[in-house]
């Protein structure tokens, strides 16, 4: 059992960040079911490298993030592999819910009547969590939604599929670089659901056992060997 | 597949360029103005980014565009939308009948992890962004760079996803003349990599000049 050096529940509808260091892990556990995390993920040694939504896609042929994929850097590079997922579909095309669609879809709750349990949308999420690393407007870029899928059918029209992910469900990042991580969990911008009940997550911080060349995300295609290559060499 | 052919005569618009492979394009385009890039040979790759003029960060989204009109797929009707919600620009006009937002723009880097490590001297559309930036800046344009590039328009490509969540290149369904026309709702800047790319059979390896024309408000 790899070492846990802590684990934390963040609520429904609440923001976290974290450095996650090369040769550690974060796994995300969907205690409830039916959670959804909007993250995304900055090079915490540059922060003008981050995930990039395109480049990771097309060097594996994939629409969706299950086991052994991974996500690359605009530069190449591999921020986080996906080493263990009970889930089998997390969603990088339906990006983030905004102020407008959570008052049209649920209504209007302030904090001052409501409390912590006030309506919360995903970008101004972001956007406040990445304030804290002096990240702006101009650095939001397309993210993933760990827990949610969305189904693009043959004509190209997208759907968002219920119930994809079961309480106990998990997902493990392992860092194969210092990686910056940005998330909130609000649902999912395209989740039909009338009432407002964002789901809590449990994280934990592990120890990663060092990536073997036969890894089996580093060797998962020949785009993802290369990319690990360059991950190499940049700790050079 | 929506194909629109669109009244406008090329000899009453007010500004007309070609674009060879592997040069960048910016240009302003004012709200009420319609912009077409024509595709001349043919299965030509135009990557292209939007930026609302009075504000760099508030830039095309393709996650917002593909997710408000649930298709991943760009076409006539398409409102491409900005990071703040806004549409920035419609598309009008579409001879071709689909486009992507999902495949991005190639990089010296991305081209390292999908061809070969080798492959890092040839000419990318991210180093095109990036000189067109210069250039913009040189013209007395706002400040525009790297994290300002985000997923773009990928006009005339063909990137169908499968239901099992595989994506694919496809061999394109564009042809020489075909075109698409996009209106805009505010002033934006238009920026495009007429892409260079010689490592994917999705142009037949051939990169090839595209044109720009825009009207103003008929």
């Amino acid at each position: 059992m790899a070492k846990v050096f802590w684990e934390e529940t963040v609520q429904g509808g609440a923001t976290w960040s974290h450095v996650l260091k090369r040769r550690t892990a974060l796994r995300m556990t969907d205690t409830k079911g039916g959670a959804n995390i909007g993250m995304l993920l900055y090079n915490a040694d540059n922060l003008t490298e981050r995930y990039n939504m395109a480049d990771t896609l097309k060097a594996q042929h994939i629409a969706r993030f299950t086991k052994h994929d991974v996500l690359m850097s605009d530069m190449g590079r591999v921020l986080c592999s996906i080493t263990e997922d009970t889930c089998g579909w997390h969603d990088p095309l339906g990006g983030v819910s905004n102020a407008g669609q959570v008052r049209a879809r649920y209504g209007e709750a302030s904090y001052q009547e409501h409390r912590n349990a006030c309506l919360k949308n995903g970008l101004d999420s972001f956007l406040v969590e990445m304030g804290k690393y002096g990240l702006g407007w101009r650095d939001l870029m397309p993210n993933v939604n760990w827990f949610s899928k969305v189904a693009v059918r043959g004509d190209g029209s997208m759907g968002f599929v219920l119930d994809n992910s079961m309480a106990g469900d998990y997902v493990e990042l392992r860092a194969e670089m210092n990686t910056l991580i940005v998330l909130h969990t609000c649902p999912h911008p395209m989740d039909p659901a009338h009432k407002f009940a964002p789901k809590p997550v449990q994280l934990s911080i592990r120890h990663a056992a060092p990536v073997e060349v036969d890894d089996a995300c580093k060797i998962a295609c020949e785009e993802n060997t290369r990319a690990f290559t360059l991950t190499e060499r940049y700790f050079l | 597949m929506t194909i629109m052919e669109s009244a406008l005569k090329p000899e009453a618009a007010v500004y007309t360029a070609v674009v060879p492979a592997g040069e960048p394009w910016l240009h302003e385009v004012r709200a009420g103005q319609v912009m077409r890039i024509v595709d001349l040979k043919g299965n030509q790759a135009v990557d292209t980014l939007f930026y609302n003029a009075d504000d760099y960060g508030d830039r095309y989204s393709a996650q917002d565009t593909i997710r408000e009109q649930r298709s991943i797929y760009l076409t006539t009707g398409t409102k491409l939308m900005s990071t703040r919600g806004n549409v920035l620009l419609t598309i009008v006009a579409d001879t071709c009948g689909r486009h992507d937002t999902l495949g991005g723009a190639c990089a010296q880097e991305s081209n390292m992890v999908r061809y070969a490590i080798e492959k890092r001297h040839m000419h990318a559309c991210r180093n095109s962004f990036l000189k067109g930036a210069l250039e913009w800046a040189g013209r007395g344009g706002q400040r525009l760079e790297k994290r300002d590039i985000t997923s773009n328009i990928n006009f005339f490509m063909n990137v169908p996803v499968t239901p099992k969540g595989e994506l694919t290149f496809e061999d394109g369904i564009s042809d020489a003349g075909k075109y698409v026309e996009l209106e805009a709702e505010v002033d934006v800047v238009a920026v495009i990599s007429n892409c260079p790319q010689l490592n994917n059979p999705c142009n037949a390896y051939d990169p090839t000049p595209i044109q720009v024309l825009i009207w103003d408000r008929s």
